[in-house]
């Protein structure tokens, strides 16, 4: 597939959302518990990031843009990237690698463990991006990245789970999932019945 | 030591706890020199210092926050200052964001305030607040505040003990419980009208009646020596210094005195994770988090300010209240 000249785009797009929440903390606007805010709205990124990367073979499909298959990867990429700083903000700004609340935390908190296995089952995505990497493994590389749909199933469910009350952004997030697995599922069903 | 914001030139008692004072006085002065110039420039102002509505406020009411006199216990502990205190809530009708009751509550309309007095009382009736409060002595009390979401402030409240209200009204010998209901208005409040919230409104809290004649247990009107801001509760408000947060009641309309148990919000809506008592408690946790520790707000990147999570949030002189109960089982 041609490579169009403006698909580079959607590297600094990933960025808008980190560079805001950057600015945002360096000048004291995240409110007066700023690493909890930092914690959160990373998490929430990396999701709509995960989302908006699944979204784009439907959106080339549907809307006649082939070139935005691209961002299949720009995007997951960065939800990747958002997922770990989620982590890593997480572990440092508020638990300090405390090695106890570590492990109080994955041991006893069911969305906890929910959300790191997301995360896990995203670097074996992230670690075979590359094109060469997508040459070298042929078929497996499909299969393999069908590791996507648990991973952001997994998000889902974190997200609601951490939710004190009010679905509604839950309900948002699992109609947009919902619907982007039913039209692979069609898509699917129909190349299997060629 | 009392906060006068009318007369910030008068002498402070810096000999009680000088350091609170004088964040005390950084606020006061900010809040001056700095009205004028937010006022003008309310939007982009809005997440630094939240508008309060101290100046539309009743006569009556300003006055008798004026005239609040220093209340025990005090804490020696740094006051979380003005703008956290009012900019960083949770008031779910106005959205459940922590900045949304700041941005949203300026639509409350607070006077005239009336408060039905029910069920198990002598003089039950619809009272206006200044009817309510006729002839009370506020007081200030600096309060820890412990949010059940594991943060946690310190706030000078200026209120009456809930227990000078109730000697008003008179309980009757069935009268076992206090039940508390919040305003409830889909048109000026975006979270009640919401079809997503999960909330059956309106609010409702609950106190045993030894816990509502307790002395620490306080109606508050005001803060930082200022009538309520909207997104703190105005106009009247419970605030139980020892129990989580959501226990403190906002914005009341509604008083009635019960002989059985009333159903309480978070209660109904998550059972396994909010009970009835809710009183703080480091030895049992939240499902979902760890209460054994606290961020005390304001803190930082660097530092989340982690402090630990006290019994009855250090009120001790409750437990006398709980005496043969297990609070692991009653949490």
């Amino acid at each position: 597939m041609k490579t169009r000249y403006w698909t580079w785009l959607g590297w600094p797009l990933g960025a808008v959302p980190l560079a805001c929440l950057v600015l945002e903390a360096a000048s004291g606007q995240l409110g007066p518990d700023p690493a909890e805010v930092l914690v959160e709205r990373l998490g929430w990124w990396a999701l709509v990031l995960l989302l908006t990367c699944l979204a784009m073979r439907p959106a080339a499909q549907l809307l006649r843009v082939p070139g935005l298959v691209v961002w299949r990867r720009t995007f997951g990429l960065w939800a990747f990237g958002y997922v770990s700083l989620h982590f890593l903000a997480w572990a440092t700004l508020l638990l300090g690698w405390d090695p106890n609340y570590l492990g109080e935390e994955l041991g006893k908190r069911p969305y906890i463990i929910v959300g790191l296995l997301g995360w896990l089952a995203m670097w074996p995505l992230a670690a075979t991006s590359t094109r060469k990497a997508r040459r070298r493994m042929g078929a497996r590389w499909g299969k393999l990245h069908r590791l996507v749909f648990p991973a952001v199933i997994l998000g889902v469910v974190h997200q609601s789970w951490v939710q004190k009350s009010g679905y509604g952004e839950t309900l948002i997030f699992a109609l947009v999932l919902a619907m982007l697995l039913i039209y692979r599922g069609l898509k699917d069903h129909r190349l299997s019945n060629k | 030591m009392i906060i006068r914001h009318k007369d910030p030139s008068e002498p402070k008692s810096h000999e009680i706890t000088p350091e609170s004072v004088y964040l005390k006085r950084r606020e006061l002065m900010a809040l001056g020199g700095l009205a004028g110039l937010f006022g003008a420039l309310p939007a982009w102002a809005h997440g630094f210092s939240p508008v309060d509505e101290d100046g539309s406020r009743p006569r009556w009411l300003k006055d008798q926050v004026a005239k609040a006199r220093e209340g025990q216990p005090d804490v020696d502990e740094a006051l979380t200052p003005y703008k956290d205190v009012t900019g960083y809530n949770n008031f779910y009708e106005f959205g459940t964001g922590k900045t949304d009751p700041a941005d949203n509550a300026h639509t409350l309309q607070t006077d005239p305030w009336t408060v039905t007095v029910a069920g198990e009382v002598e003089k039950p009736g619809d009272y206006p607040l200044e009817t309510l409060l006729e002839g009370l002595t506020l007081e200030e009390r600096i309060y820890r505040l412990r949010c059940v979401e594991a943060w946690s402030m310190v706030i000078p409240w200026v209120g009456v003990p809930l227990a000078a209200l109730l000697k008003k009204v008179q309980p009757t010998s069935k009268a076992k419980y206090v039940a508390f209901t919040s305003l409830a208005d889909p048109e000026k409040m975006p979270g009640v009208k919401s079809p997503f919230t999960g909330i059956d409104w309106p609010y409702r809290e609950g106190l045993r009646l030894d816990e509502a004649m307790h002395s620490l247990t306080l109606m508050a009107v005001g803060l930082y020596g200022r009538t309520l801001p909207n997104q703190n509760g105005a106009p009247f408000r419970l605030v139980v210094p020892w129990k989580y947060g959501f226990k403190s009641i906002k914005s009341i309309v509604r008083i009635e005195l019960t002989e059985s148990e009333p159903a309480t919000t978070w209660n109904m809506l998550a059972p396994g994770e909010y009970g009835f008592y809710a009183n703080v408690n480091p030895e049992v946790d939240h499902p979902r988090w760890s209460q054994s520790r606290e961020r005390r707000l304001p803190n930082s990147f660097f530092d989340p300010n982690w402090v630990p999570t006290r019994m009855f949030n250090g009120y001790e002189q409750v437990a006398s209240l709980y005496k043969g109960m297990d609070l692991k089982r009653n949490y």
